[in-house]
């Protein structure tokens, strides 16, 4: 399957690249590691006139702790964040996350700026930047923005970046004292979307009382979703069985299926509820 | 149009291209090596899978322009002429291979897999190759194959490459 005809241009830096951005206008797109996009343009889903590549622009791939946040350059790849020591000690919801991603081939190109500003609620990384309360910086020709994950999702492939804009980083507050994450999602197959996944995040004081609680849902809403009301039921309580079967439970309510080949809405209900108590579990486990 | 340079099998290549033009038809058609096969051509089979620098990549899911500079290795570069590849020998060796028309895919990904990871886990075969389909589900002696070449690039005693009746 061929693409419609695009032109094409790979600039080297980012002040050429909004450039370019504001050169051609709406019909042109960012490509970053192209591996949804590219699908798209081959089934003619989407049929951009200009892509801009942004593979040569230095500088925007690094996984590091600075000034109290996790920062991810938005190029980073799958397989940085599965090779990161950083990641691999202090943040293993990223490597729950990276190994259900599509597979070994796909993860060496797609990038992890790609999966957020795609805005598609079937991709993993959006639940999982929910749970761990991240930002993005968006840059423009007028310089840097910063927008919190709760607000970057606009709606079905829609984001917070504007025409002209390409995010650029992914900030994490630096994990701190006993904390965990967790992510795991349903799938028919590897390589398939989520039929229903559930990103999980605590932190407990020393005397076992939560602290901070994330919990973000992926494909089981139109935009991907933050169960406010499990977090709120896990805050301030000492994790017991029944504070976690409460947060699972308020998480399978709140969220939003629809019925489709994955599963139907009380199906994929169910499986929110059974996922959150697991994620919450494991995030627990690796607190301790 | 636009000019793309690049190597593969380290042989210099150019040649003049659409941007639309998929990275495996260049490599097939403009080029004539036909042993990067097409499979679903949505990236999901993986017998379109080359090495990029190294790494490996489904060629049907990248555009040749963005190959522009790269090194490319498809299934034609892993024999010299000194005789196969550790990871052909393994597959032939291990009958790692039905109709085989995945298996040059497998053994890209495999010498990747391996360069990472020189002692894999069966697991970690398992999801390492979880990107390439077998359409025959040949898997068990693909896993074989590449337990054997793993040990054979360790200089390890080699396993029995005898068939397991599962």
């Amino acid at each position: 399957m061929i693409a419609e005809d695009f032109k094409y241009d790979a600039p080297v830096s980012l002040a050429d690249a909004f450039a370019l951005l504001h050169q051609y206008g709406d019909d042109a797109k960012i490509l970053a590691g192209g591996h949804s996009l590219i699908p798209m343009m081959k089934l003619r889903f989407a049929a951009p006139t200009h892509l801009i590549d942004i593979n040569n622009i230095p500088g925007l791939s690094y996984i590091k702790e600075e000034d109290g946040f996790l920062k991810i350059g938005a190029m980073s790849r799958e397989v940085d964040l599965e090779e990161s020591e950083i990641i691999t000690s202090k943040y293993q919801i990223f490597t729950d996350a990276s190994k259900l991603i599509a597979d070994p081939q796909v993860r060496n190109f797609g990038t992890i700026g790609g999966n957020l500003a795609h805005g598609d609620a079937a991709n993993d990384h959006p639940a999982v930047m929910m749970a761990l309360d991240a930002e993005v910086e968006i840059s423009g020709q007028d310089g840097k923005r910063t927008v919190s994950i709760n607000d970057f999702f606009h709606g079905f492939y829609t984001t917070a970046i504007q025409h002209g804009e390409i995010l650029t980083e992914i900030r994490i507050p630096v994990a701190s004292g006993n904390f965990g994450s967790a992510y795991h999602k349903a799938e028919r197959k590897v390589g398939d979307y989520a039929t229903a996944g559930v990103a999980a995040v605590v932190q407990i004081d020393d005397n076992g009382v939560c602290t901070k609680a994330g919990i973000g849902l992926t494909n089981v809403n139109a935009t991907p979703m933050r169960a406010e009301r499990s977090e709120a039921a896990l805050v301030g309580s000492m994790l017991s069985e029944t504070d976690i079967a409460k947060a699972a439970q308020y998480a399978s309510e709140d969220c939003n299926p629809s019925t489709d080949l994955r599963g139907d809405i009380d199906y994929k209900r169910h499986l929110v509820g059974v996922i959150t108590k697991r994620m919450l579990n494991r995030a627990i486990q690796r607190a301790k | 149009m636009k000019t793309v340079t690049l190597k593969i099998n380290g042989t210099e290549h150019t040649a003049e291209v659409s941007p639309r033009t998929l990275l495996v038809h260049l490599i097939r058609e403009n080029f004539s090596m036909t042993g990067t096969h097409i499979g679903c051509d949505t990236s999901s089979c993986g017998a379109c899978t080359i090495l990029i620098n190294g790494r490996s990549a489904k060629s049907c899911t990248i555009l040749a322009v963005q190959a522009d500079g790269k090194e490319i290795t498809t299934v034609e570069g892993l024999a010299t002429a000194e005789g196969l590849h550790p990871i052909q020998e393994g597959f032939h060796l291990n009958h790692a291979l039905h109709c085989g028309f995945c298996t040059a895919g497998v053994m890209m990904r495999a010498v990747e897999l391996l360069e990472k990871n020189p002692n894999p886990t069966e697991e970690e075969i398992r999801w390492g190759i979880s990107g390439n389909l077998c359409r025959c589900t040949g898997y068990n002696n693909i896993v074989k194959a590449i337990q054997w070449t793993s040990a054979k690039l360790q200089g390890k005693e080699l396993p029995s490459t005898e068939p397991v009746f599962v």
